[in-house]
């Protein structure tokens, strides 16, 4: 039986004013990988950037507790040094800042000391190999000018340098052909573990054929609406939103 | 700090922390103002030719007659006192001062910075010279053998009249404007160089390893030759913080490349922020030369300076990639010009500038195309990063094409640190202002990565010392 790592009660949420979350309860244990799909526009997003820290989205109720402890006053880098990660779906270029000396930096940052360059350099090399991202990678500026592959693959790299305890990803899947899909996937899998959590958020149910959820939440207008195994999500896939959305008001994440 | 405070306000605490001065010892000290017999003293002193005096008491002439430029900051310009200040000051031979009485924040500074506390004992004038006889001596021997005159303009005027007078003023004549008019009165120090045919120096020039070089003065004089087909890169000051307590410096730097000579001048500044730094360089660059500027600029009070490079033969290259930071209470008026005189010549304008706390900088450039001068191309790019509301950045770009063949690019940014930007860094457990640093440290990337790692190191540390606001 793991830990708890996120546990979040009756969170609302506001972004400029406008309710997006509305009461949405959600508990992920360590060692478990759950899935939130909904459809474009129910707060998934809004859910990631909030259990991160981001300071654009307002908790206007409800808590967010990472092991046991209320995070909602804590800011983006201390709630990434507690062990939260989130892959974006968009993730921010910093031109003239290479790759190399970004995850340098943010290795220090997590781990609160400064890596020798020697190890740094092997363990980067490792990782890089495992996500099929050649050497000449490391010395371009960050996201400055990537495909959307690419800038997916540099989310997924960070995620297995720092070692998150609990790993949020974004809409991970979008913008990747089948073959990245499918190198990012593994790269997830490897990283799955029974003292990390996990949740995917997706629109489509695409990404979970390649990383099988152990739950499934379904997520319309910033409420849970209902949550099952991963059967759930072929369902959603045959019926739509429409079909699942109501089905189940009463169903609360476990 | 609680944890919701806009952290950009407290990035720094805009004191300089570096000042620091020794004490007065000097053998000879002029009395304040300016007239010409002070010029005369100064001439005196220096045992000059009377050559040289003729144009110092000639740019007094000009100096007093030219009304201050109607251009740029006028307001901090207006508040320059001309006659409340020395203009000549003869450092004793041998500086005395105490390393034990340098402050140790300033200690801290250098250690931070990472230079060699030799070299440090220097910066703070411990010593006169950079003590590193073992490395300058190998230098020096090579230099020598090649026939290469690096030296200081005093040594220069006396060891090689005829060169100096020939080229001293011939880029920027006393009559350009009344600061190079003032620096033509009363220069003093400076470095002279001359590269002779063909010779290639592989190692940079550093300014701090020339002999006998005392700390920077007022009003330095450069001038560097770069005879047919020959290449150099002299480097000078440094991203050590420089204390003076004299409010106005103004240099004058003459370059001259001559055909096929390229020609590397980088210079970094980090001037305490009581200092007027107005300062006049160009360069000529001769048939198939290569001119390339690199200006970096921290610190001072107001900071006019505008590099420039005449494009005057077939086939010539300028390039200027400068620089500039501004924080509370500065101002940062840089730029560059670039004038094409002559066929199928090209230049490059590259401008970074970071303003914060209030701080103010511009970008004024001026790019002029004579008529006739076929087949000119030219890129200007200036892009400013401000990171708060209350600092300022403008651009003033000039474009003079009389030349229907030009082609002629120019693109201005200004941006703000963004909200994305430093949510996705502190998402990866960077704090606040180690975010905006590396965000900062990207933006001048262009600059910095042309730079000798030495000095690339140097900067980068320093650059996160201004954003740190603190060096205990």
């Amino acid at each position: 039986m793991g830990i708890t790592l996120l546990e979040i009660k009756d969170l609302h949420v506001s972004v400029e004013g406008k309710e997006i979350i509305k009461g949405l309860n959600l508990k992920i244990q360590s060692g478990e990988v759950h899935a939130i799909m909904g459809p474009n526009g129910s707060g998934k997003s809004t859910l990631s950037n909030t259990v991160m820290g981001h300071p654009k989205y307002v908790v206007t109720q409800g808590t967010i507790l990472y092991k046991g402890e209320n995070i909602n006053g804590f800011k983006a880098d201390e709630r990434a040094r507690k062990g939260i990660f989130l892959a974006f779906q968009y993730p921010t270029a910093i031109p003239g800042v290479s790759v190399t000396n970004f995850l340098r930096t943010v290795l220090k940052s997590i781990r609160g000391v400064e890596i020798a360059v020697k190890d740094f350099r092997k363990e980067l090399k490792e990782k890089m190999e495992l996500l099929e991202m050649k050497d000449s990678f490391a010395g371009r500026y960050v996201n400055d000018g990537f495909s959307g592959g690419e800038k997916k693959r540099l989310e997924i790299l960070q995620m297995a340098l720092i070692q998150p305890a609990m790993a949020l990803l974004d809409e991970t899947d979008s913008g990747l052909d089948i073959d990245a899909l499918q190198i990012v996937s593994e790269g997830i899998n490897r990283l799955r573990a029974s003292d990390r959590g996990m949740l995917l958020i997706t629109h489509y149910q695409r990404l979970l054929n390649y990383v099988q959820p152990d739950f499934v939440h379904v997520l319309v207008d910033g409420k849970i609406v209902k949550s099952g195994g991963k059967e759930l999500a072929l369902e959603l896939e045959s019926k739509g939103y429409e079909g699942v959305e109501g089905s189940d008001k009463k169903a609360v994440a476990r | 700090m609680s944890p919701d405070q806009p952290i950009l306000n407290d990035l720094k605490t805009d004191d300089y922390k570096f000042g620091f001065s020794d004490p007065e010892q000097y053998v000879f000290k002029s009395r304040k103002g300016l007239d010409s017999s002070i010029v005369k003293e100064i001439s005196l002193m220096k045992k000059e030719p009377q050559w040289m005096l003729d144009f110092r008491l000639r740019s007094l002439d000009i100096f007093l007659k030219k009304p201050m430029p109607n251009w740029g900051d006028t307001e901090l310009m207006g508040q320059i006192d001309f006659q409340n200040m020395y203009y000549y000051l003869k450092p004793t031979e041998k500086i005395e001062a105490d390393w034990s009485n340098v402050p140790d924040d300033i200690k801290r500074t250098f250690d931070k910075i990472g230079i060699p506390e030799a070299e440090q004992k220097f910066l703070a004038g411990v010593t006169a010279q950079y003590d590193s006889e073992a490395v300058y001596h190998s230098i020096k021997k090579e230099l020598e053998d090649q026939g290469v005159i690096f030296m200081d303009m005093d040594t220069g005027l006396r060891e090689y009249p005829d060169l100096i007078r020939k080229y001293f003023g011939s880029i920027i004549p006393p009559a350009d404007n009344k600061f190079a008019a003032l620096n033509s009165a009363v220069w003093s120090g400076g470095s002279f160089v001359y590269i002779p045919k063909g010779v290639k120096v592989s190692t940079p020039l550093q300014a701090y390893f020339r002999i006998n070089s005392k700390n920077t003065g007022q009003f330095e004089r450069t001038l560097i030759i770069a005879d047919e087909g020959s290449s150099v890169h002299y480097i000078e000051g440094c991203t050590a913080p420089t204390y003076s307590s004299d409010s106005l410096h103004s240099a004058v730097v003459e370059l001259i490349a001559l055909p096929g000579s390229h020609l590397r001048y980088t210079t970094i500044q980090n001037w305490s922020n009581n200092v007027y730094n107005l300062v006049t360089k160009r360069a000529v660059a001769h048939k198939n030369a290569i001119v390339e500027w690199l200006d970096g600029n921290l610190g001072s009070k107001l900071t006019m300076k505008f590099p420039a490079v005449y494009l005057i033969g077939e086939g010539a290259r300028g390039e200027i990639l400068s620089c500039a930071m501004a924080g509370k209470g500065q101002h940062q008026d840089a730029g560059a010009k670039l004038v094409f005189a002559a066929p199928n010549t090209s230049g490059t304008i590259i401008s970074k500038s970071v303003s914060k706390n209030g701080g103010r900088s511009s970008y004024r450039g001026l790019v002029k195309v004579y008529p006739n001068a076929k087949n000119v191309k030219v890129n200007v790019r200036c892009d400013a990063l401000l990171l708060d509301e209350a600092s300022r950045s403008d651009t003033y770009p000039t474009m003079e094409i009389n030349e229907q063949s030009a082609t002629v690019t120019h693109e201005a940014t200004v941006s703000k640190v963004g909200e994305e930007q430093l949510f996705y860094l502190m998402s990866r457990g960077l704090k606040e202002s180690d975010a905006v640093t590396l965000i900062v440290n990207g933006f001048f990337e262009a600059f910095v990565k042309e730079l000798p790692m030495e000095y690339a190191v140097e900067l980068n540390r320093l650059i996160g010392m201004e954003m740190e606001g603190s060096v205990g």
